[in-house]
């Protein structure tokens, strides 16, 4: 009742006629106006924070998923005793320091020792968590484990930066970290469902390098070579190809570098040419599962291999070719792509134009099938 | 740890308390303007506005919440296994089941008894790149 009577009294503030309407209209433009030239940059900075806060909200609930995908992984396949959880949450929060670069003298060795080490680590706290598990489960997990890490580690960066920038006001803070989120959601996004495809043990698009190795290999006995590859003499248009990938199908990466060292010293320096293939990262307007060809060591990571390549062809002035497999960061660790997977033929296809045109009748070449090799056997 | 996960993925009540409130104020002022027609035209005319743009913001902000949730859900994409027997060229593509890999020999086949063989696992992506015109 009151407020119908409130409602009764309210048209009398506006007056009978148009003209009081438009003056309050004018007034509210006014104010309008001078909260926006006085405050307009506090007010866009909230409207960035609400955003910053949406994506926050969404990066939480993708690290808690993963989390939670990450341990009842490890209870389905390792049957542990007793609760991971607080093991799996030790691991998350595991780091990593690189070696001291003032001097840059042997570097790169010192850095392998230290990823070698943290392998070690790390797979043994996975043999710790999931002790039923077999070789292939435990790199799985040691994958699945190193994706919800990423998770945690992007959410605890973005959170940092978010709470940085509330607590300075500083726009600048907020914006910086406001113009690279897409990016950064579509790496999350990319890491979760590389997690999802590592607990199952799904190919993922890092893995065109290793499918095309093993697809050449198939049916050819193979051996060990250091560290976690192998590799089979394969016989291509007259040639003898030692076709070389990381050993599947647990999630491995291996160490290429040391596999081609070990081959090409196993041969004495005679190898005609080496052919790198890898996924590659496309620009935006390529094409998934488009095929290019180039020359130099196609290989990603933190360069140990890359290095130890480039140091071996180099010593006996070998040929180092290139064929990658175009695909974003997305396609990279999540599972494979048809596109990707329809592509296969088509690398085979253009190392085999490679072959013809770059050796000779008789040569011995190296194939590389560089990634991931999980999901995929030899 | 659950119930963060859970908190992040329902519409916060403190937006819910705003959206329901504001909600039914806009409904007591479409009921006002009922009231007030005819006898009171003019503000008759300006409540019904007030509140068809009250609910129609408060149902904007209700729809935008949970698509947010929504778009929270990372859906797995389904991931398809394709068996092949070499010798009597015989292809089935199934869902992929854990343990699979490619190359992994399976059973032997119905028609030649040669061992199966997974040849490819991979996901389709439905919606296609787009090109933007360049």
């Amino acid at each position: 009742m009151m407020l119908l009577t409130a409602m009764n009294v309210l048209p009398n503030f506006f007056g009978g006629g148009g003209d009081s309407i438009s003056s309050i209209l004018s007034m509210l433009f006014y104010v309008v106006f001078i909260v926006f030239l006085f405050y307009g940059q506090r007010i866009q900075m909230y409207v960035m924070i609400r955003e910053v806060e949406g994506s926050l909200y969404k990066l939480k609930y993708i690290k808690e998923e993963g989390r939670k995908i990450t341990i009842q992984t490890i209870k389905d396949i390792g049957k542990p005793q007793t609760d991971p959880s607080a093991r799996v949450d030790r691991y998350l929060e595991y780091f990593t320091i690189s070696p001291q670069s003032m001097d840059p003298a042997g570097i790169v060795y010192k850095l392998d020792h230290i990823l070698d080490v943290r392998d070690t680590r790390l797979k043994d706290e996975v043999k710790i968590m999931a002790p039923e598990s077999s070789e292939v489960q435990i790199n799985n997990l040691e994958n699945t484990l190193e994706a919800a890490m990423a998770l945690n580690f992007i959410y605890k960066v973005v959170r940092h930066y978010y709470i940085q920038g509330k607590k300075t006001l500083s726009l600048y803070v907020i914006m910086q970290l406001q113009m690279i989120l897409p990016l950064v959601m579509k790496e999350a996004e990319a890491y979760a469902s590389a997690l999802k495809a590592f607990a199952d043990g799904q190919p993922i698009g890092d893995g065109a390098g290793p499918w095309v190795a093993a697809k050449l290999m198939h049916g050819y006995e193979t051996r060990k070579v250091p560290k976690d590859c192998v590799v089979a003499s394969v016989p291509i248009e007259g040639r003898t190809a030692f076709i070389i990938k990381a050993e599947g199908p647990g999630g491995n990466v291996g160490k290429p570098g040391e596999a081609v060292k070990a081959v090409i010293d196993e041969n004495k320096g005679k190898i005609a040419s080496v052919i790198m293939i890898d996924a590659g990262l496309k620009l935006e307007g390529e094409m998934v599962g488009e095929v290019a060809e180039g020359i130099g060591a196609a290989i990603g990571g933190p360069g140990v291999d890359q290095f130890k390549i480039e140091e071996s062809v180099v010593k006996y002035k070998i040929p180092l070719n290139a064929v990658i497999i175009k695909e974003d960061i997305g396609d990279a660790v999540s599972p494979l792509r048809k596109e990707i997977a329809d592509s296969v033929d088509k690398v085979i296809e253009r190392v085999k134009n490679v072959i013809l045109e770059r050796t000779k009748e008789g040569d011995k070449i190296i194939i590389v099938g560089v990634g991931n090799t999980i999901g995929i056997g030899q | 740890m659950s119930q963060n996960s859970s908190s992040a993925t329902k519409i916060s009540t403190y937006l819910m308390m705003i959206v329901l409130i504001v909600l039914a104020l806009a409904i007591i002022a479409l009921v006002s303007a009922a009231y007030m027609y005819p006898s009171n035209l003019e503000f008759a005319l300006f409540l019904l506005a007030t509140g068809v743009i009250a609910m129609g913001l408060s149902v904007y902000v209700l729809l935008q919440s949970r698509k947010r949730m929504a778009s929270m859900k990372i859906e797995a994409p389904k991931v398809m296994t394709t068996v092949e027997c070499r010798k009597c060229n015989i292809k089935n593509v199934r869902e992929f089941q854990r343990g699979d890999y490619v190359f992994k020999d399976l059973e032997p086949c119905q028609k030649c008894n040669d061992n199966m063989i997974i040849t490819a696992i991979y996901k389709e992506v439905k919606e296609k790149e787009k090109t933007y015109g360049v």
